[in-house]
């Protein structure tokens, strides 16, 4: 079998990891089809290109599917428990920077720390009758640290898109949300809290800890990692 | 490990011991409404119990204990006083800890009665206790309402009381707004700042969302109120401090506790409370002299409880969960009575642990 190596399969970030690999002499394309999800890998031999949604890539990675892979730190955070003993991180990658952080309306001018949240969350749950809604899709890892925070009183809603306007659609009271300038947030009338970011964020190169390899899986793994590295 | 049928036959068998002391049976569904849990526990429950769904009903979560499906039954047309008993699996999600259960059985036990808390405390206590008599565990008692009773009397704004009422159960958090509360530590920036500047302070910026212009004003004029509030003193701080670390046998806790409570009068009644419970436990012949008892037990990992604590401890399997534990939650039967309210305590055992404990010994 050959090294299977799992990266985004549109925009952006798709094309910013094939300038990376590019830049370090191992050119990705995908086949002559844009609608087909299917690419090659030239410059080092035994290797197979795997386009997924970067969404899926912590998965893949953690079952052992495919040996690398190119995704953001806040996913493989949020989606891997105990990442650290599924996935190893091999190389940073510098871009796709975004930190995840907590947002609040402008106007709530008493409240700038995750100190100040907790008490309006209380008087917000007594005068409303429910808890204060944060929209995210970063649940675990969100939750993981409003409870260090000792955060009480809260409720995360499920947002996987547009996460900004539900607090103008009033379906929820903040956000947890992805963000690289601040400038959706601050379109939106959102300011961040000041003692986050609760994760700083980029594209990163990640090896599987779960997959058993051949020698010649190996072997593509090793000359791999030696041209990425620049040291072949 | 022991097997299921043991574990059940076990089970059956503890169930029977607390039936014939009176306990009622009952047999909540294994499939509780999220809403009720997530109300009471807030988010952190998701990472601890299973939640599923369906079109109708909405979140359903695998029930993670029985306390909370036994008091809202009991709540809606249970007797007074009345004793119930049950056995049957609890589920724990389990995220970081592979070797953690996320599945056993629990056998429970537990008295709604108005007329004697201290002797309903010991009989809980000693039923429990005569379950596990032969397997040379630890038992260690706490009181949470001493606490809160030391911050129910701090000489400071109801406010202040309320917020550090709120996170007992957070020690890291109770600790924070202490130090906060007594000046010891210094405000954020950010804070200093807001209180520096007059007026209102919302004219400016487009308002959105539900929280409203006049539930920020008001938190601003608290802050400010606040900030005009003398610091916790000293002494009161040394004495809640000492009374934080008190970690003797009963007989001793106590005396030390008398003592501190020279500085914080408000903690009397419950220390009465503690002294009736310890004549109640040495009545069913628990050897109090031995008992261990620390004022901050039971305050990371029990949350509803707020009166006496207890856990069982096997000393030689420190990576053993609490073979049996429980306590009073008097408060939660007012937040799931809908007006109504009624002293409670009761406790859980596991039968697989006391198989598994058997086993060693043998």
């Amino acid at each position: 079998m050959s090294l299977k190596l799992g990266v985004p399969s549109k925009g952006r970030l798709m094309e910013k990891t094939f300038k990376w690999f590019e830049k370090r002499g191992v050119t990705l394309s995908r086949s002559a089809s844009d609608r087909e999800y299917a690419g090659r890998v030239d410059g080092v031999d035994g290797v197979d290109l795997v386009l997924l949604s970067a969404g899926e890539i912590p998965r893949e990675l953690a079952a052992g599917r495919i040996h690398l892979g190119v995704t953001g730190t806040d996913l493989v955070h949020e989606k891997l428990p105990r990442w650290e003993q599924q996935v190893e991180q091999v190389e940073p990658m510098g871009f796709g920077q975004a930190d995840l952080i907590l947002a609040v309306p402008q106007s709530w001018v008493d409240v700038d720390t995750v100190d100040d949240l907790d008490a309006v969350a209380s008087a917000f749950r007594a005068r409303h009758g429910h808890r204060l809604r944060i929209a995210t899709k970063y649940h675990r890892l969100v939750r993981e640290f409003l409870t260090d925070g000792g955060v009480a009183d809260y409720q995360l809603v499920d947002s996987q898109g547009a996460t900004e306007g539900t607090v103008k659609n009033e379906t929820a009271e903040m956000v947890a949300d992805i963000t690289s300038t601040g400038e959706t947030l601050r379109a939106n009338h959102l300011k961040i809290l000041s003692d986050g970011p609760v994760l700083k964020s980029q594209a990163t190169l990640w090896r599987s800890r779960s997959v058993v390899m051949t020698d010649k899986e190996k072997a593509a793994l090793k000359q791999m990692l030696a041209l990425l590295r620049g040291e072949a | 490990m022991p097997n299921r049928s043991d574990i059940q036959a076990r089970a059956a068998r503890l169930r029977v011991s607390f039936e014939a002391a009176g306990g009622l049976v009952v047999d909540p569904p294994l499939l509780q409404p999220a809403g009720t849990l997530l109300d009471l526990y807030g988010e952190d429950i998701r990472a601890r119990a299973y939640v599923t769904t369906d079109a109708l009903r909405g979140e359903q979560m695998l029930r993670p204990d029985f306390t909370v499906p036994v008091v809202q039954m009991h709540m809606r047309d249970g007797a007074e006083p009345a004793r119930y008993t049950y056995s049957g699996e609890v589920f724990r999600r389990q995220e970081l800890d592979p070797d953690r259960m996320n599945e056993y059985v629990q056998v429970g036990y537990e008295i709604f009665d108005r007329d004697n808390p201290a002797s309903a405390d010991a009989e809980v206590f000693a039923m429990i206790a005569l379950q596990v008599r032969g397997l040379n565990l630890r038992a260690a008692t706490g009181d949470i309402g001493i606490l809160m009773a030391a911050v129910q009397g701090l000489n400071t704004t109801d406010r202040r009381k309320a917020a550090l009422m709120r996170h007992i159960w957070r020690p890291r958090r109770f600790r924070a707004l202490l130090d906060r509360f007594s000046g010891r530590v210094e405000l954020p920036e950010s804070r200093k700042k807001l209180l520096s500047t007059e007026g209102p302070l919302t004219g400016t910026s487009v308002e959105i969302g539900k929280r409203s212009r006049a539930e920020i004003d008001a938190r601003v004029e608290a802050l400010r109120e606040d900030a005009t509030v003398a610091p916790i003193s000293e002494n009161e701080m040394l004495a809640l401090e000492a009374l934080m670390a008190v970690r003797e046998t009963v007989p001793y806790a106590l005396e030390q506790l008398r003592d501190i409570a020279v500085d914080l009068p408000a903690i009397t009644p419950a220390l009465d409370r503690l002294e009736a419970r310890a004549a109640a436990l040495a009545a069913r012949g628990v050897s109090v002299e031995n008992l261990d008892f620390e004022v901050s037990f039971g305050r990371t990992s029990m949350e509803y409880y707020d009166g006496f604590v207890f856990g069982f401890y096997a000393e030689a399997r420190p990576d053993l969960p609490p073979i049996a534990s429980g306590g009073r939650y008097d408060a939660l039967t007012r937040q799931l009575g809908q007006g109504a309210e009624i002293p409670a305590v009761g406790g859980v055992l596991r039968p697989d642990l006391i198989l598994m404990l058997e086993e060693a010994q043998s």
